[in-house]
């Protein structure tokens, strides 16, 4: 462990062997496509397919009235609301899937499509959910009679009220995260093969849970969980968006159930950007307490949430605004108040998704953008305000107000390594010098704190299934090995890391192991990958089980060396007798032996399986700092540089935690700079495909600096916490702060994300700042 | 619409291998490749050509293959991420993408490595600057870039190295 080991997965990547699901292909597949709503919010008069019907190659058309007869028009979400899968009444967003057209081959499927014709009475729309919570907005869910969908609350309201009203400044600030959209290079897109025969689906589908997916397809579809497999096959790109269920993952199961044929659906991005999970979307009111010296007190929070049509976010049931109540940050606060009203509106379902780690993500930069505004309020320096609140490192295990336990932290150290490698005291005079020649330049620190690795399963379940993940490992006769996971990597590395850490623990070579995920037929049941969790998790239980494999190898070993158990000492791959190390059995010979050789009342065989519940969640952190300059005659913000600083306790691959960092801190940027989906008062949607919803391309990215510090977690197996949202949840803090420091001198408090150059502008020049041509 | 279902014959050479094929004339190269001709490498991953997850090379040239027309390669050679490797090793560029770890799930990968390919025929010894613009249209959600300027400036060099050795032969 601790090598940057080349990954297992990549030569097949990288010769174009990769198996996503678009690359399926089954004799007799037919194709599905579906018709889509032009309005945001419409009653549906009539179904007219008689064209589309009538065109050669055309096989099915299914519209929600052919899913009632099986209790399909609407399947339950991951939070206990339920979702139209096709519609029979009315259209709740924009691009919402209507009809949906088989046919032989997707050209002919899309010629279908623009057949159809479907008549439309068109509903007044709400798309602003502040809007929506007023009385006499229009319902978008008359089934609930309301647009409110939870009142959710954490801390003491009257205390945290006292300690403000004691307090000697208070900051107050309006921040919008925006609504954006994971875009992972691959759409979503399945293909179902339902077998009448057996009676038996196979579903190949882009999913991050492939085992929640099949129990919660037995209890809809009524097909007994034995009869349905799932297989997640290569993922390209998952970030949360792909742990939803959409409609077309249903509509093409009964497709392929009607038509008798396989049948495979692939989203067409401008479809997929506007219909699938959303992330963010939150509306915060945020304050801070402080004494004048800069010691923080408190921290309040009021925020509207925005969960579309239907109430779907992929989070642990307990937890409706996720775990938003980490937003107490890396700070040692005495009390504080946060509260999260939900709303229905006219657009897609979503809210958990692209890396955020279950609303951390909001949290983090509630909590680290207050920062920065009340260290502009009281003139403190932002890195002397946060070194002189952070919750010092003697103090771990700590207790949150808000009931976490940190496991372990030094902040001081992440932020103080993030200083030295930027130069921060350096940029700072840079900074005062530019000023003086009217040049913007502006830097921003975040210290965020990550809360991952769902989780315990007294608090952590969807839907009922605990969050526990799992491991199962086989060493065949000649030592070598296959290991199958609960978890499904989209991208993060799993055979490599996984294969790390059994090498590790049972002294293999990386080579030997085999590491597979994503079939339900084979793999043991987990929860799957999201929200940082398969290192704590299925990482843990990759250990827990080659911990299991080796005490009974101890036995093989003491009756092939005639020893006894209590006399043999472990040294990696190897047991000798203490005292004798030339008497050795190799964990090769011990397999071989466990085939042929066992003794009496020993199994035969060597393998084990472990379901890891962890005792508690994992913390990991760090610090980034931010260096922008602004263009004041375009608005245009230049990143000059970037030193991300982060501990996510002991690394199994530098080389992959190094790329996670990297992808997620591109996210963030994007997030920061450029990606945003709106609708307009009538649900239209802007920003539904790459023409319109800009990701950042290698032109504009910064280039990462990145370092680490390393603070074990303590409960964890082998002291690891986790890392691939981190740099989403932290760095847009830091962004943000940079580019409001830089206006800070044209007294401009704050922007809201993305921090377009026209926005930008447009602040400069209302303070008279922006230079004109 | 009828119309352009008569089929129209094509002969392509992919991947140093002649094809004969009847095609629509609205069939977009990126799915003769992927499913006429079964080569799954060549990646979709938008409609509005702005990914590059299905970039190709045509004739040298480095095409989005989304956005050009089956018969349009009509007469044309073309070389796609199954064509880099020769005899079971693996081109420079592949070697760099993985040495470097510049790729995470995959799905831009192939796409990228052929921008990649046209960039250093054209420009061996690019700067990081210049890296960064020759893979401008092709989008990675994954890696955050700077992997990937690492392993196309690891092939640049692999691939400076291995022009020189050809120039000086050893004594
Ligand atoms: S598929 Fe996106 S550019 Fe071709
Ligand atoms: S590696 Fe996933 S999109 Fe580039």
């Amino acid at each position: 462990m601790g090598h940057g080991v080349k990954r297992k997965e990549d030569p097949r990547f990288i010769q174009g062997k990769g198996n996503y699901v678009d690359d399926v292909k089954l004799p007799g597949m037919l194709f599905l496509d579906f018709v889509r709503s032009p309005y945001a919010h419409a009653r549906i008069k009539s179904i007219n397919a008689d064209k589309a019907k009538a065109l050669p190659g055309v096989v099915a058309v299914l519209t929600g009235k052919d899913l009632v007869p099986l209790g399909l028009d609407w399947i339950p979400t991951l939070s206990s609301d339920k979702m139209m899968v096709l519609p029979t009444e009315k259209v709740v967003f924009q691009m919402q899937e209507v009809v949906g057209i088989v046919a032989e081959d997707r050209y002919t499927a899309a010629d279908a499509v623009s057949l159809v014709e479907v008549e439309y009475e068109p509903l007044p729309a709400v798309t602003n959910p502040m809007k929506a919570l007023e009385p006499g907005a229009p319902i978008v869910r008359p089934d609930k009679g309301t647009n409110h969908v939870f009142h959710w609350e954490v801390g003491d309201k009257a205390a945290t009220e006292k300690l403000f009203s004691g307090a000697d400044v208070v900051v107050k600030q309006e921040l919008y995260y925006p609504r954006i959209h994971v875009s992972y290079m691959e759409t979503a897109g399945c293909v179902a093969d339902f077998d009448q025969v057996r009676g038996h689906l196979t579903l190949w589908m882009t999913t991050q849970a492939p085992h929640a997916v099949r129990t919660v397809a037995a209890l809809v579809t009524k097909i007994p969980e034995n009869n349905i497999r799932i297989i997640s096959p290569d993922i390209g790109g998952g970030f949360g968006g792909k742990v939803y269920v959409y409609p077309g993952y249903i509509v093409a199961a009964v497709a392929s159930i009607v038509t008798g044929h396989p049948v495979k659906w692939i989203n067409d991005r401008s479809d997929d950007q506007p219909s699938t999970a959303f992330g963010r979307d939150w509306h915060m009111t945020a304050e801070l307490a402080a004494k004048k010296d800069g010691t923080m007190l408190g921290v309040r929070i009021k925020t509207v949430s925005d969960h579309g049509a239907f109430f779907g976010d992929a989070n642990p049931s307990k937890f409706p605004a996720g775990l938003f109540s980490i937003c107490t940050g890396s700070y040692d606060l005495k009390g504080g108040f946060a509260e999260v009203d939900g709303a229905y509106t006219n657009k897609p379902l979503g809210g958990i998704t692209y890396r955020c780690s279950f609303r951390v993500t909001e949290a983090v930069y509630a909590i680290e953008r207050m920062v920065d505004v009340l260290a502009y309020k009281i003139g403190m320096d932002p890195t002397d305000l946060r070194m002189k609140n952070f919750i010092p490192s003697n103090k771990f295990p700590y207790k949150s107000i808000f009931g976490w336990t940190y496991d372990s932290g030094n902040y001081t150290a992440a932020l103080k390594k993030a200083m030295d490698k930027i130069g921060y005291w350096d940029l700072r005079k840079e900074q005062a010098e530019k000023r003086k020649k009217g040049e913007l330049m502006g830097i921003g620190v975040s210290s965020f704190t990550e809360i991952v690795g769902a989780g315990p399963s007294a608090q952590f379940d969807i839907l009922g299934i605990k969050m526990f993940d799992s491991a199962e490992i086989r060493i065949h006769p000649t030592g070598k090995a296959i290991a199958r996971f609960g978890t499904k990597s989209q991208g993060q590395g799993h055979e490599t890391t996984y294969a790390q850490i059994i090498a590790e623990e049972l002294g293999l070579p990386i080579e030997d192991i085999t590491v597979e995920e994503g079939d339900t037929d084979t793999a043991p049941y987990g929860l799957g990958t999201y929200a940082s969790r398969s290192t704590p998790t299925a990482g843990a239980a990759a250990a827990m089980a080659s911990r299991k494999i080796r005490d009974k190898a101890r036995k093989l070993a003491a009756h092939l060396l005639e020893a006894r158990e209590e006399d043999l000492v472990w040294e990696r791959g190897k047991f000798y007798v203490k005292g004798s190390p030339e008497r050795a059995k190799t964990i090769q010979d011990i397999a071989f032996a466990a085939y042929t050789n066992h003794p009496p009342g020993v199994e035969a065989g060597l393998e084990a399986v472990d379901y890891y519940d962890p005792p508690n969640m994992t913390f990991p952190f760090g610090s980034y700092i931010c260096v922008v300059d602004i263009d004041r005659g375009t608005g245009q913000p230049k990143v000059r540089r970037f030193v991300a600083v982060d501990d996510c306790g002991n690394i199994i691959n530098p080389l992959i935690v190094e790329g996670q960092i990297h992808g997620a801190l591109a996210m963030g940027f994007g997030t920061s700079f450029l990606e945003e989906i709106k609708y307009d008062e009538d649900g239209n949607v802007f920003g539904a495909n790459f023409m319109d919803y800009l990701i950042p391309t290698a032109v504009e990215t910064p280039k990462w600096e990145t370092e680490k510090t390393t603070t074990p977690s303590p409960h964890h197996p082998f002291g690891a916490k986790g890392v691939g949202e981190s740099a989403t949840v932290g760095s847009p803090a830091a962004f943000v702060n940079a580019v409001v420091d830089a206006l800070s001198q044209g007294g401009i408090p704050h922007i809201d994300m993305p921090l377009s150059p026209w926005k930008i502008w447009n602040a400069l020049k209302e303070k008279g700042l922006a230079m004109e041509a | 619409m009828e119309g352009g279902k008569t089929k129209m014959h094509i002969a392509v050479t992919l991947n140093g291998k002649k094809y004969d094929a009847d095609v629509e004339p609205r069939l977009l190269l990126v799915h003769f490749i992927r499913e006429n001709l079964g080569l799954t490498g060549t990646h979709i991953g938008c409609d509005t050509s702005n990914c590059g997850a299905c970039t190709v090379l045509v004739d040298g040239k480095a095409v989005k293959s989304c956005t050009v027309l089956a018969v349009q390669t009509n007469g044309k050679e073309v070389l796609t991420v199954e064509g880099l490797a020769k005899g079971g090793k693996l081109h420079p560029i592949q070697e760099g993408f993985w040495e470097k770890h510049g790729l995470q799930c995959g799905f831009c990968t192939p796409g990228m490595m052929m921008a990649a390919y046209a960039l250093l025929q054209k420009n061996p010894s690019p700067s990081e600057e210049e890296i960064r613009r020759g893979i401008s249209g092709n989008l990675c959600r994954c890696t955050g870039y700077v992997k990937i300027v690492e392993s196309i400036q690891y092939a640049a060099d692999k691939m400076m190295m291995a022009e020189r050795k050809m120039e000086v032969p050893a004594k």
